[in-house]
């Protein structure tokens, strides 16, 4: 999957931060809004915008909104005219912005937006930490967390693609951990732009969007008659999201060479013991994986790389397996309830009448450096709810 | 999983640690590597106490955890080496790279020591910000003769980020000045050291 360093340099290879990425991406799938406001660490995503679109190399209305809140209502707005739109946030910009997010998917606008994982306060942290977006998962938004530069460009790209099928028109949202993936400088490999828009990403077309041609208004009463089968139609159209992923996923790859699963597998063979991360943590795991099997240890990774929905297959990969035991990190703890990763793999587990041990280590919140020796260390932890420090 | 270089810088806010380690992760990746670079980020601001890192492999890097045991310790601002912890995770074999014109710190006689007077390289250039001599650059240079990236990669990375073509000078004199420090005192100038010692390498293997 990885070309080498050389290849990246002669193929258009860049050294940037996933900020800068998040915003190249964006200008490759040109939405002809952008409303956002900035957030550490979140900032250079919209900052980096703002200059591409002052320099004219897109043509955009950026619209300098003065909260996270009118951020999201602008991209509402603009979307329910048909634009194809983007906003950026972080935590507290999120969570202000949190009416707008469940009526964005309410109202099935594919809007999409990158947010930078950071912890929420009292007692002000910003550094990385997944409850932010984590409470946002019942919204009705795709959810994709990332782990590389690499992966924040291409999931991005991916997204725009999957939000707007028309029998999905589901706003999507690409997480990024705060500081660790935001800030870090590593190679990025653009793709041909061109061929993404003439041959990934169609034109967008809301059903929906207002129109002078056939009048009509959105957002009116919608009366206990009828609101449970509105309701139900995002349902039906959250369960079909899940194969136009895969299938975006699918040629993704096939014209620009790399390949994304909603899971993906890190030397699953024969494993005795399987790690599930989501993020960072799941790439810095990769080499704990390593030394795990250096030293005799048969482990082997699962990286959540979507958790809206939630992929059906990691129970499947889970059951198939002949580890008996599985260590779930979650870097978010729902109070009084444990990890929200753990609890939604365990009921998944119950549902296909799987029985594993599960150990749930709550690991890296508000950007614990968490190590990849840390990391082999959680295998030796055994079931329930273990906090990593304490 | 393989070997990881790993290069710790330690600056004060303004004086372009961040970007130090940018610009050598970018070279190394012009040399064909795989890099990453960070800054450890807080309430960060001009004048504060600046960690930031640069890791280097063959292979991909995977780790975004704190650099641990770094390779390369290089202060730009040699006050703070009174001030913050610069020899955290070093160990004997670590090589420090320090920006002096006095006396070399007593804290780090023990370690592999290089200094560069990269402030007077800077000043002697007119290459300065808002009146402060830039530091980042001239470091960079040093850091190329300790081996860590070719030279070319390196003059180009730093066109990459910087316009002001004293930049790369600066680097490339540093390059030339840098020098051993042993027990305190400058002793040869790098150049003929690391000669001497990939000679005496080179016996080693009996190819002399």
């Amino acid at each position: 999957m990885m070309t080498t360093q050389t290849e990246l340099e002669k193929d258009r290879g860049l050294f940037v931060t996933g900020c800068e990425a998040a915003a190249r991406a964006v200008l490759v799938a040109k939405p002809s809004v952008i409303a956002a406001y900035p957030i550490t660490p979140q900032t250079e995503i919209v900052e980096k915008l703002s200059r591409f679109i002052g320099e004219e190399r897109h043509d955009c209305q950026y619209i300098a909104v003065e909260s996270e809140h009118s951020a999201l209502a602008a991209c509402i707005g603009a979307a329910s005219c048909g634009a194809r739109t983007f906003t950026a946030t972080s935590s507290h910009g999120l969570l202000y912005m949190a009416e707008m997010v469940h009526w964005a998917a309410i109202g099935r606008l594919p809007i999409v937006m990158a947010n930078a994982n950071r912890a929420l306060g009292s007692g002000w942290n910003i550094w990385a930490d997944h409850l932010d977006s984590l409470s946002m998962r019942d919204s009705g938004w795709l959810q994709f967390y990332t782990s590389t530069v690499q992966e924040v460009y291409d999931t991005i790209l991916i997204a725009f693609r999957a939000a707007e099928n028309e029998d999905v028109m589901l706003p999507a949202m690409v997480c990024l951990d705060g500081f660790l993936l935001t800030h870090i400088n590593q190679p990025l490999h653009l793709i041909d732009e061109k061929r993404y828009q003439e041959e990934f990403l169609d034109e967008i077309r809301i059903p929906h969007a207002l129109n002078f041609d056939a009048p009509h208004t959105l957002g009116t009463l919608v009366v206990p008659t009828d609101n449970y089968k509105i309701q139900h139609n995002r349902k039906v159209s959250m369960d079909l999201v899940k194969d136009v992923i895969k299938d975006a996923e699918a040629e993704f790859l096939r014209l620009f060479g790399r390949e994304y699963h909603p899971v993906m597998e890190y030397r699953t063979d024969n494993a005795e013991v399987l790690i599930v991360a989501m993020g960072t943590l799941a790439k810095e795991a990769e080499d704990a994986i390593d030394m795990l099997r250096f030293r005799g240890v048969k482990a082997g990774l699962l990286q959540l790389r979507q958790f809206r929905p939630f992929p059906d297959e990691i129970v499947d990969i889970i059951s198939g397996s002949k580890a008996e035991k599985v260590v779930i990190i979650d870097r978010d703890y729902s109070g009084g309830c444990g990890g929200i990763i753990a609890q939604e793999i365990k009921a998944r587990l119950y549902d296909a009448g799987v029985m594993k041990e599960i150990v749930n280590v709550i690991a890296g919140l508000g950007g614990q450096d968490i190590t990849a020796e840390d990391i082999t260390k959680m295998v030796e932890t055994e079931g329930g709810e273990f906090w990593w420090g304490i | 999983m393989g070997d990881i270089t790993e290069v710790r810088f330690h600056s004060r806010g303004g004086q372009g640690g961040a970007t130090a380690a940018k610009i050598l992760g970018m070279a190394a990746f012009f040399d064909g590597k795989y890099s990453t670079s960070l800054a450890v980020y807080g309430a960060e601001r001009r004048g504060a106490a600046i960690i930031s890192g640069t890791r280097i492999s063959d292979t991909e890097v995977k780790r975004y955890s704190n650099l641990r045991s770094p390779d390369y310790i290089v202060i730009i601002d040699p006050v703070l080496v009174e001030i913050a912890d610069v020899t955290a995770g070093a160990s004997e074999n670590t090589i420090f790279l320090i920006n002096n014109r006095g006396e070399c710190p007593p804290a780090l006689e023990d370690y592999r020591l290089y200094a560069v007077d990269v402030t007077s390289i800077s000043l002697d250039l007119g290459l300065t910000v808002a009146g402060t001599p830039v530091l980042n650059t001239p470091m960079l240079g040093a850091l190329a003769k300790l081996g860590l990236v070719k030279q070319t990669s390196l003059k180009r990375a730093i066109k990459k980020i910087y316009s002001d073509p004293r930049n790369i000078k600066a680097a490339e004199i540093a390059y030339e000045r840098v020098v051993r420090v042993q027990n305190l005192q400058y002793t040869l100038a790098a150049s003929e050291e690391l000669e001497e010692e990939a000679y005496e390498e080179l016996e080693a293997e009996g190819a002399i």
